[in-house]
């Protein structure tokens, strides 16, 4: 089921998804059932931001582009990493 | 350097209340020791030293050691995504919230086929209704599920009503994979392998359910390498991303590598990373150095590695040879062959038991 995001969507991590920051990189994982995602520092920014603001927020917070926040997470809901 | 783990599979025993013909154990196992508590708490912390984020605690059936809930808090304590691979055989809700008290991230709950008839025909045993209430506790506790079912003969033409069993239980996950022939399921081969029409009907089944559920339940088809001319990459690489850890504390690059003439390092006398970076058994078959022809010059060798090393020992008694799953080995013949005469007839299955080597 695709989901439609908009800027007043309140995108949350799904339960079945954990971040953390790796031991022996620094850089920020996103784990779940057999899989871990490596997450580029404005992805793991993103995503620690989803903790029931909007997502024009989130954009807003990190002065980034609303559209690039919006399609970064329409992915992770079509995998079913982020609720909204 | 050597590449580094991800993922610890913690086989914390082969003891299990199911007789599954199809499990992947071993089909006889040692008479050792099981490894204590106390050394598995120090795996998994030595395992999180060497870079392993995700811990798969499986057995047999992990339920059975007492100690459970104490090695899920120490994942947890440690971050690593712990996982509890199960057949919900012997579960109660309150032992099930407990251990996601204790921090378990996800349950993985084996079922055998969409009805209770055909579960017990393949499992030795009736469970189906306790996997249901297991499912159930699940959803209310708010556990991610991932329902697992191991796909053969008997089954495949289930798969229908299997995806629609997952997703009325709410798994956010269904693995259909196909039987690889270890262990039990090398013994029931014939016995389980099916026809091509089965197979084509269940992918078609599954790519339009796995249209239809995108974002809701990741739906696996773990291909079924007898039936295909390309192998499956082992492992995703020989000691590249995988430890598993037996439940008498061996470290084994893969869980179906004890059939191979190797030492396999024994962690109650060292560490993972002595058995990770410098054992003789986990460099064995690290990289692509060890292939010969046809591999050594394929192009794909990057990709499959040349396919499954337990495969092409258990066929042919070289582990160094091409996974004879491949079209191009020159021991294709035994894969043509074992399909032929799977065809054929049926044979009875054998259903698993604990073999004791003395």
């Amino acid at each position: 089921m695709p989901l439609a995001l908009s800027a007043d969507s309140r995108p949350q991590l799904a339960r079945k998804a954990r971040l953390r920051t790796d031991r022996l990189t620094g850089e920020t994982l996103l784990l779940y059932p057999e899989h871990g995602l490596i997450l580029s520092p404005s992805a793991a920014a993103i995503l620690r931001l989803c903790d029931g603001r909007s997502a024009g927020n989130i954009a807003a917070e990190l002065g980034a582009p609303l559209a690039d926040v919006l399609e970064f997470l329409t992915t992770l809901g079509e995998r079913g990493l982020v609720n909204t | 350097m050597s590449p580094r783990p991800y993922v610890l599979v913690a086989e914390l025993t082969y003891r299990c209340p199911l007789r599954c013909a199809y499990c992947s154990n071993p089909t006889q196992v040692q008479d050792r020791p099981a490894l204590a508590g106390a050394d598995w708490l120090r795996v998994l912390s030595e395992a999180s030293d060497l870079g392993v984020v995700q811990v798969h605690f499986t057995g047999g059936e992990p339920l059975l050691r007492d100690d459970l809930e104490a090695l899920v808090a120490r994942a947890a304590a440690l971050e690593l995504y712990s996982n509890l691979i199960t057949s919900g055989v012997p579960l109660t809700r309150e032992r099930l919230a407990g251990l996601q008290a204790a921090g378990l991230c996800a349950l993985q709950l084996s079922f055998q086929a969409a009805r209770p008839g055909s579960s017990a025909a393949i499992a030795g045993v009736d469970a189906f209704a306790h996997k249901l209430q297991v499912a159930r506790w699940a959803r209310e506790l708010e556990l991610p599920l991932t329902v697992n079912v191991v796909l053969h003969r008997q089954n495949l033409d289930e798969v229908n009503p299997i995806i629609a069993l997952a997703e009325e239980l709410g798994a956010h996950r269904l693995e259909l994979a196909n039987t690889q022939y270890l262990g039990w399921a090398y013994e029931n081969r014939a016995a389980l392998m099916p026809s091509l029409a089965q197979l084509d009907a269940a992918r078609a089944v599954v790519a339009v359910a796995r249209a239809r559920l995108r974002g809701s339940m990741e739906i696996l088809f773990v291909l079924p390498d007898y039936h295909g001319d390309r192998p499956r990459t082992c492992m995703t690489g020989w000691g590249e991303r995988f430890i598993v850890v037996t439940p008498d504390g061996r470290a084994l690059p893969c869980h179906a590598a004890h059939i191979l003439p190797l030492e396999f390092p024994d962690l109650r006398a060292g560490s993972l990373a002595s058995a990770w970076h410098d054992s003789e058994a986990f460099q064995k078959y690290r990289g692509t150095d060890y292939l010969g022809e046809p591999c050594r010059s394929c192009d794909q060798r990057e990709v499959d590695h040349g396919g499954c090393r337990c495969q092409a020992f258990l066929l042919t008694g070289d582990a160094t040879a091409a996974d004879p799953v491949c079209g191009m080995s020159p021991r294709h013949d035994l894969v043509v062959v074992a399909r032929a005469a799977a065809a054929q007839a049926a044979p009875a299955l054998t259903l698993r038991r604990l073999r004791i080597a003395r």
